[in-house]
Parts: C-alpha cells; structure tokens; sequence
C-alpha cells in the first residue's frame, strides 16, 4: 500500500515513530498526481516547489523535538475559491484566470499553522454555481470511481483528490451541498460545518449567507481532525462565532443513547431505490449500535431548493459584480475607443460561463424594483419556516439521518443543458444550508454500477460532534472506507 | 406562463452589465421563465406573519477597534491591473457621470 | 451673493413661485481608519497606497464595522435631536461606477440609525426649525479622475484612497424655502458636525459634500411641482451656485408654460450650469437588500446615554449659557462661540480670572487682532488660558495699567514669557501710589501752562491733554484713575488760587 493511500492519522502515527516523513508522503501524493490527473482533472494549480519546501521545513521541525500538531506533514489540496497569497486562484473562472491574490485566507493560515503542506488548487464548477464540476473554465473533473461520470460539485476537484488519492485531505466550500454532494458521489466523507464555525475570509464568495468552509477526507477521524484545525473565531469575518472545539477527542463517544431522526420528506419519489436501500440498511446499522430511530417531519423540505436558488442568486449578482474589468482579473481587449459600458459588458459577458451568467441574471431579476418582495423577501420569509422545521425536528432527535443525493453520480453532460434538472439534485443538500446547520455525507455503499452512495447526517447548531460520532459510529461498524475506486477490497 | 420577455431579459441583463448574443437572449429568456415558474411554488406558501431570516448566526454589534493597519501599498494594490497609468487604475473614459 | 428665493418676484414685485429645497448632506466622518477595514482616512496620500484587499473589493474578503463610526454617528444623531434605531442594520446598494470598488455601496437603507431629527436656523425673521428625514452610515467611493484631468485623452484614472472612508449622510426633510435658508442650515450643520468632533467638513477634501432637490410651484398650489436632484456639490458656494441656476432655469420654464421634467442633474462647476445627469432609460434600480456580511448592529441605550452625557455643549446652548453665567451681550456671546476652540479658551481665562466681560474684550479684541495679524488659529495660540488670566488678574488688581497689558500681551505672544517676567523685566508695574504720582503731575501742570489756563478758564475738556501727557511721562505705568483724580485736585487749587 502506497502512502497516498491512507488517511492523515495513519500517516501521523507513522510520521510520530518515525517511518515516514512528510517529504516522502508528498512525493507518494505528486506521483500519483503525475500519473493520473490527466484524467481525472482535480486540479487547476499545482505547488509543488512550496509543497516540498514545506514538507522539509515540517520534518526538520519534527526531527528538532518539537511538538507538532496533529495534522503536521499531512498534503493537503485547496479548493480554488480560497485564497491563497500569490498563489493563483481562479475560482475556476475566465475572469479569474490570473489572479494572484495578496493575502491569505484565514483557512489557509490556519492549515499552514498547523503545519499541513498544501499541494495544490482544485477544480470546481466556475464560483462554486454548479453540482457536477463541468462549469469550471478549466475543463471537467472525472469521477474516479467511473471517468464517464460527474465527480459531484461545486468541489468535485477536492473529493476527486482525496477519492484518488491524489490529496491526503482536501479543502471544500459548501452552499447548497458542494461538500457533502461530491463527497457522496467520490465515496469520501464530507462535512459542511455550521455556518459561522469557520471563517469565510478569502473564500471567493458565492451566496455569503450560506457559504461555509469545510473538510473533504478519506474518513470520519480525518474529518474531524481537519476541522478542529480550520474551525475558531475570526476578526476579519463578521459572521464568524467563537465556539470551542475538540472534536477529534470526542469521536468515539457512544450513541446508544442517541435518537436519530428519519424524516419523511426525504424518503420520497425522486430517490433511486438504490440510494434508498442503501441509507435504510445503513440505518439499521445504527439502530444495531443502539440508535433510537424517531420519525420526524420537515414539512417544508420541497420549498428548499426554490428558496435556496432565489436566495443563493440574489446575493451572488451583487457578490459578483465586483468582476468588472477595472481592479483585477480579465478585461476585454480593447480595439480603441471602447465605451466604459462596453468594457463593462463584454468583459463579463467573455469572462463568465453560461451557468454564472445565468444566476447573475436571476439574482438581478428577483432583487430589482417591483420583484423584491415577491421574490426575495419572500425567500427569506420561507426560509425562516426551513429554519423553523429543523428546530422542531431536533426537539425530538439528536441528529437527522437521509440520502445526500437522490442519485448516484451522473454522466457528465447529462444535465448541463437542463439549469432546473440540475438545481433538483441539491434538494436534500439545500435544507442544512439554509437552515445553516452542520451535515455530513459519508459513505454507506454502491451501486450496481459500482457508484458510491452517501449518507447524511445533518445536526443541531454547532453540534458537529453528535454527527461526527455517529457518522465515526457507523464508520466503524460498516467500514465502507476500504472500498477504494478500484473496487478492490483492501 | 410566461414572466420575462426579451425586453425584461434586456433591462435586467443592462443591470448587471452582461451582454447576450440573440440566440443566448432567446435561451436565457426561456430558461430564466421555466425557472421562475418553478419558484412561484413559494406562492403556496402564507408567510404574512413569518420573519425574514438574513442571518442564521447568533450574532449582533461584531465591531472593531478603530486602530490602524498597514495598509497594502500601491504596487501591491494595483499588481493584478488590466491597466493601469502610474499609481492609479485604468478604465476607458467616463463621460457626464454616466457610464 | 444675491437670495434669489426671497427675489423671485413678477414684475410687480409679487413672488410667483414656491420654492422648496431638501438637502442630503454626505460628511466624511473623522476616523482614524476607514469603515470596514483598518487603512487610514488621511487625505492627500499617493494613489492607492491607503488601500487594502477590503477597501478595493478583492474577491473573498470581508467587512467589519469600525466602532468609531457608530459612536460618531450617536454623537452627530443626538445634536441633531434624532430618535434612534436601537435595530440597525446595513444594506447594499447596488450600481456600477469605476469608483465603487464592489460595485455596491455598504449603506443603510431598511434601518438607518437615526431619523426624525431637527435643528434651528436663525433668520432675520427668527428662528426657524428644518427637519432632519434620517441619518444614516455608509461607506465613501473612491475618486475617478476624468479625462480633462489626466492628460490622457481617452481614459479615466480611479484613486480607491477614499474608498471605504465613513460617511454621514444626513438627509433633511424639504423645509427650506429659499437659498439664504439653505445657506443657513448648511453652516448650522457644520457647526454642529465640527463641534461634536465628529467630523472635519473641509470641503477642499471632499469631507461635506451636498445633493439638493428641489422643487418650484406657482403660490397658492399644494401638489410640490416635479423634483430635480442635484448631485455634484462640492460646496457652500456650489449649493448656492446650484441652487440659484435651477431656480432662474425652472421660472424661465414655468412662465413660458413649459414642464419641468422631474429628473437628476449635474452640476458643472466650470460652466456654472446644470445639465441631466442620466437618461430615463437608465432609471435607477439600486436593488437594496440586507448586507450578509454584516450582523445586526443593536444600539445599546447605555451607550447612548453615556455619549450623551460626554456630548460637546452645541453652539446654540452655549450662546445662551454664556449670555446668562458670564453676563455677556449676545453679540460677544456669538463671537466666542463661534468655534469650539475660542469658547474652550474663553472659559478657561474666565475660571481664574473672574470678570468675564474684561476677558470677553480680551480675547474677542486685543489677542484675535495679534491672532489674525501672525495668521494664526486660536488652537494654536502660544499664550496659555492661564498666562492670559495671570495678566489680566495683574490688570484688574491694578497692578499693571490696560495701556502696558497690551504691550505685555504683545511680548508675551512672541516671547513665550509670563506676564510677571515681562513686567519685572521692563519695568511696567503700575504706578499707583500717590506720592509717586503727584510729581509727575506736578511736573506737567508747570511745564503746560497753556492748557492750565485753558482749564482754569472753564474749559474742563482740556483736562484729557494733560492725562495723556502725564500718562506719557510715566511711560504709561501710573494709574489713570489716580493721575485723573490728582490733576483735578491740583488744577482746582490752581484754579481758586487765581
């Protein structure tokens, strides 16, 4: 077994005896970069000279004695929508082609911190607004599972990544599913934490009341390890909260006390019997650890994704307005004597993609005169009575148990042309964005097809460690992560 | 039922400054209308009395201390430019306040 | 400059139009950083060398508000009689301009933190009260440079130094009536801004700028006719300027019959005319709504009871306060509180040395004139509180005669010295006992025996002469009332003696 392959604590274990260095993990990870991701595509920028110098400064530093974090030495990949100073980041866009930011994420200080050695940007579809990585300006991602396939999206790079081992861990950003979706179609464990737990500075804004931060990894431990080390109060970000946090330490509590909540509305048409059979074999496993099961109902759940998309495009047509050609990124190349509208115009008609375009023009149609109230006022009102749902469901349950997706992975090009048929695949993803909660998808089997099928977990505010636990729980019990794209049982 | 016609698609793309092709104006009116029609489902909805929700964080008065930094530096500032004429930015000509 | 509102008459002198103004009054609030980042407010720095990844709108960054803003925009809330918003929150204002770094302004729209205000202005015809509409925070843009200005012929030049600088926008209800009115509130306004320290108003760098809207109806209408917005107006005299050209233009509309179109123009400063800003087409969809990136702000009544406590005294109650407490006619009383700075220094002197009016006379007459003569402000005045009250103490004692307090103030100015350490050097005590004052008198009458005679024939004016004359004789130092009161005794002796 090669290093890429295990997961960070492993390679911890073996970097604290002593039989492994970080250098040698990076060079198992570029290896395999070198000879894969021409087809698979995760990634838009890589940094190699960084990563190396990192991983020698990380070794040396552990071979003086000194105490190191839990995540030292350990390759990580970034999606391309976090900053990181003078490092390109694209947000896999055209208007975003050079830029090289002159500051750093809050996340990416954090990882550095902690001593983890970044190894590259991921692909991603173009400002996160897409659920399959075919909008990126840099060509598609490849699920590795199936190359015909989508990898997931927005962040189909950092699950394909980890899922190939290609990256250790890998950063994600999570609006509408972007973690949690990819993370079940690469059969990774993805967690989209609380909204408010990680800091959002330098994370290219998509929709800024729902975007969050969070970890893609080859298993719960890592999961939980790499959000201890992202997560804590920032000053640079107004919305960000002040919450303690060791998750790692209290993983492997017991949920036989646990009430898990199956709710209705996400057992319904729609979902592929598959994924179905899946997740209800993979609530029994829970109840066999001693779960308690308790149906509930989140009655608004099929309002969600209307909601979501008013919302989410609102704030991106102002989010995104800021790409005009005057301060940075692409400008139309001017034959002489263009007018300022025309460089307006035709820099960001050249410079965004189909896909971005058309949520601008959504977002400024339900925000202008006469449509606000119809439209967004009303989102937010509705979104109010999601919020509302979810309070009401965790009266009687501790966490929520259902699909991430309604399907597996799809074919790439299957749903491209179809904005609506595509946006219909977030809705069981949506809800825990909008309700700003914390959920994680994790694996719980495959397809006939040999597709891998996620589980989701969805918790309290700012429980990340009743989801963690269970989903560590399960983990455990049903070790669905030696599974690996192969389809060779390890 | 239809909700935007070319003419709304025109107003709104001049709003946020993109420019569409006839045939990208056509598809983008279509799409933008079968995407609205979907989002008339909240109308099932009475939400007279519901709160709006702008914010699901606990937070209020996150203020900082009125204390200066360094700040950037021109060179920094203006690195990523598509133009730029000595220490300021680029753009083609404003004309009377317009654009 | 002429009041055109108050001239706008027909030919019989009958005023034909109603003229209404309302202000938005935007003021660069005095900050050490700007409002959402922690680059500095200075003006006149190079070129974006005060700017950051938040002030130029890089993607991914956040704002966080400045607490100095909110407690400024308290302080100026309160001195002008607002009520508050305890739930404030902030919004985006979306638009394109080269200058707005994000393409959206950070403003308040849904929930200003003040509104429904008032302030005084002081006409010949007394007091008036115009009313504030709201307060409210938001941020500055950045500066376009436009092609005249550059050399370039066929570019403009953007400075993001300003962006992200807080501002006041102060929006008053349309109460104003004529120019002069305008003018009034404008300088009211500032008093005020520049009295609770909130903000500099130096119109040279942009730090009070103006809209006006206003509207023109025939006398006897109720419906306020189509309402034109001025933007653009970088000053008083602008406002003015502005305002006087759009009245002259709506009349010359109105009496040959024609509509006003209701719409937004621009002042050109150098061809002293306004012209329409955007056409219709372009109509303005700001699509306003609530900034995500912003929690909610609650003002705590604590805090504005603390700033209200701490609160400068506004100009109008102190005028008053010191008509009453120190006796002062109103006209001194305006004059010392005419700035902060003169009415501060004025109390100062008068804590020590206790007769107000000599200190008023003091201050307002002998040390403004030495101030204005070195072109020097009252901030900056080398000569303490406490050394001016020690000389005019040494004054009211009688220990140093008015004519040498002027020479002494003089030396003092320039020479940094106590008023004691001048007098001891020079020799100016004041003569004040009589045995060393009745020879010089003495002196006088034998050497002036024309004037003497003059007295001694009736004519008691030509007792002055003689003053002066001993006055000179003691080089200023003896106490006029004594050398007064002497020479009568003597000429009187003089006078029986004959």
């Amino acid at each position: 077994m090669e290093l890429n392959e295990l997961t960070a604590h492993e390679i911890r274990n073996l970097l604290e005896s002593g039989k492994t260095s970080s250098e040698e993990v990076t060079r198992a990870v570029f290896a395999k970069i070198d000879r894969e991701d021409g087809q698979i595509g995760a990634y838009i920028t890589l940094c190699k000279e960084w990563a190396f110098d990192r991983a020698k400064t990380v070794d040396r530093k552990r071979k003086d004695g000194q105490a190191m974090p839990p995540l030292a030495g350990i390759p990580i990949a970034i999606k391309d929508n976090i900053c990181t100073r003078d490092i390109r980041t694209t947000c896999s866009s055209k208007i975003l082609e050079n830029f090289f930011p002159p500051y750093q994420a809050t996340v990416v200080e954090k990882i550095l911190a902690s001593d983890m050695v970044p190894i590259g940007k991921t692909n991603m579809d173009e400002f996160a607004m897409g659920s399959s990585t075919e909008t990126s300006f840099f060509g598609v991602t490849h699920n590795p599972w199936n190359l015909e396939m989508i990898p997931g999206g927005s962040s189909g790079g950092s699950a394909a990544s980890v899922a190939n081992d290609e990256a250790i861990v890998s950063l994600g950003s999570d609006t509408g599913g972007s973690i949690r979706q990819p993370a079940g179609m690469c059969g990774v464990v993805g967690l989209k934490p609380t909204y408010g737990k990680v800091s959002r500075f330098g994370l290219i804004a998509f929709a800024s009341s729902l975007d969050q931060i969070g970890p893609l990894t080859g298993d719960v431990e890592d999961s939980a390890l790499l959000l201890d080390a992202i997560c804590g109060h920032d000053a640079r970000d107004s919305t960000s909260v002040d919450v303690p946090a060791n998750h790692a330490k209290a993983l492997s509590g017991s949920i036989s006390k646990n009430i898990i909540g199956i709710p209705d509305e996400y057992f319904v048409g729609g979902l592929e019997t598959e994924v179905e059979t899946a997740v209800r074999e993979a609530i029994k496993v829970l109840e066999g650890l001693g779960a308690k099961l308790q149906r509930v109902s989140l009655p608004h759940t099929d309002y969600a994704i209307a909601t979501y998309y008013i919302i989410a495009t609102a704030e991106a047509s102002s989010n995104l307005a800021r790409y005009d050609g005057v301060k940075y990124g692409y400008r139309h190349k001017a034959e002489k004597g263009l007018s300022l509208s025309e460089m307006y115009g035709k820099t960001r008609s050249e410079g965004f993609g189909v896909e971005v375009k058309r949520r601008i023009g959504l977002g400024t149609y339900t925000l202008s005169a006469g449509y606000y109230d119809a439209y967004y006022l009303k989102a937010q009102r509705v979104r109010t009575l999601i919020r509302n749902d979810f309070e009401k469901a965790f009266g009687k349950c501790d966490c929520i148990i259902a699909p991430t997706s309604p399907t597996a992975a799809f074919r790439i090009g299957e749903k491209i042309d179809n904005p609506l048929q595509m946006y219909l695949s977030d809705i069981f993803t949506i809800p825990a964005n909008l309700a700003g909660i914390p959920a994680i998808s994790i694996p719980c089997g495959l397809t006939r097809d040999g597709l891998p099928i996620g589980l989701q977990i969805m918790g309290k505010a700012f429980d990340e460690t009743t989801i963690l636990q269970t989903a560590y729980a399960y983990e455990q019990a049903a070790d669905w992560r030696t599974i690996t794209p192969d389809g060779n049982k390890l | 039922m239809t909700k935007i016609t070319p003419d709304v698609v025109d107003h709104v793309t001049k709003l946020c400054r993109i420019h569409l092709t006839n045939e990208e104006r056509k598809k983008f009116t279509e799409q933008l209308n079968q995407i609205l029609t979907y989002m008339d489902k909240l109308n099932e909805l009475n939400t007279e009395n519901v709160e709006p929700t702008s914010h699901v964080v606990p937070l209020e008065n996150v203020l900082r201390k009125d204390a200066l930094s360094p700040s950037l530096g021109s060179e920094k500032a203006l690195a990523n430019a598509p133009d730029k004429h000595g220490e300021y930015f680029k753009v083609p000509r404003i004309i009377n306040g317009t654009e | 400059m002429t009041d055109i509102g108050k001239n706008s008459k027909d030919a019989k002198g009958k005023r034909q139009y109603e003229i209404t103004i309302g202000l938005e009054v935007h003021a660069a609030l005095s900050t050490t950083t700007k409002i959402f980042c922690a680059c500095g407010t200075k003006f006149g720095e190079a070129p974006n060398s005060q700017t950051c990844p938040v002030c130029l709108g890089m993607p991914g960054v956040l704002p966080v508000l400045n607490e100095n803003v909110v407690k400024y925009a308290i302080r100026a809330a309160l001195a002008l009689n607002c009520k508050f918003n305890l739930l404030n929150k902030f919004d985006r204002k979306n638009y394109y301009y080269p200058d707005l770094p994000k393409n959206y302004q950070i403003s308040q729209d849904y929930l200003p933190i003040a509104h429904d205000g008032c302030l005084d202005i002081f006409l010949s015809s007394g007091k008036r009260k115009i009313r504030i509409n709201n307060i409210h925070m938001e941020e500055d843009a950045g500066k376009n440079l436009h092609a005249g200005d550059t050399g370039l012929l066929d570019a403009s030049l953007v400075d993001f130094n300003r962006a992200g600088v807080p501002l006041l926008e102060i929006v008053t209800y349309p109460d104003m009536h004529s120019v002069g009115e305008v003018e009034k509130l404008m300088t009211a306004l500032r008093d005020i801004l520049m009295y609770t320290g909130v903000a500099d108003c130096k119109m040279e760098e942009g730090g009070l700028r103006f809209e006006a809207n206003i509207s023109l109806m025939p006398f006897g209408q109720t419906d306020l006719g189509p309402r034109v917005e001025m933007k653009n107006l970088n000053s008083f005299k602008t406002v003015i300027k502005a305002l006087n050209y759009e009245i002259r233009r709506q009349e010359k509309s109105l009496r040959q019959g024609e509509k006003v179109t209701q719409e937004t123009r621009l002042w050109d400063d150098k061809s002293g005319e306004t012209s329409p800003m955007r056409s219709k087409e372009e109509a303005h969809d700001y699509r306003y709504f609530p900034e995500p990136d912003l929690v909610p702000l609650v003002i705590d009544e604590q805090l504005i009871e603390e700033i209200r406590s701490s609160l400068a005294e506004l100009p109008a109650s102190k005028l008053e306060r010191f008509c009453k407490d120190y006796g002062l006619s109103e006209y001194d009383a305006r004059v010392i509180t005419s700035s902060r700075a003169l009415a501060d220094f004025y109390e100062e002197v008068a804590a020590v040395c206790k007769e107000p009016k000599t200190v008023s006379n003091w201050v307002t007459g002998e040390l403004q004139g030495i101030l204005n003569e070195e072109k020097r402000d009252i901030g900056d005045c080398p000569i303490s509180p406490e050394q001016l009250a020690e000389l005019l103490s040494l004054l009211s004692k009688g220990a140093v005669s008015a004519p040498s307090a002027k020479i002494i103030l003089r030396d003092m100015f320039h020479s940094g010295k106590s008023a004691k350490a001048i007098i001891e050097e020079k020799g100016l005590s004041q003569i004040s006992d009589e045995k060393d004052i009745r020879p010089a008198v003495k002196h006088i009458i034998n050497t002036n025996t024309g004037i003497v005679d003059d007295y001694c024939k009736g004519k008691e004016k030509a007792i002055g002469a003689l003053i002066g004359k001993v006055m000179k004789e003691t080089r200023g130092r003896a106490d006029p009332t004594k050398v007064s009161q002497i020479l009568r005794e003597l000429l009187e002796e003089e006078k029986r003696s004959r």
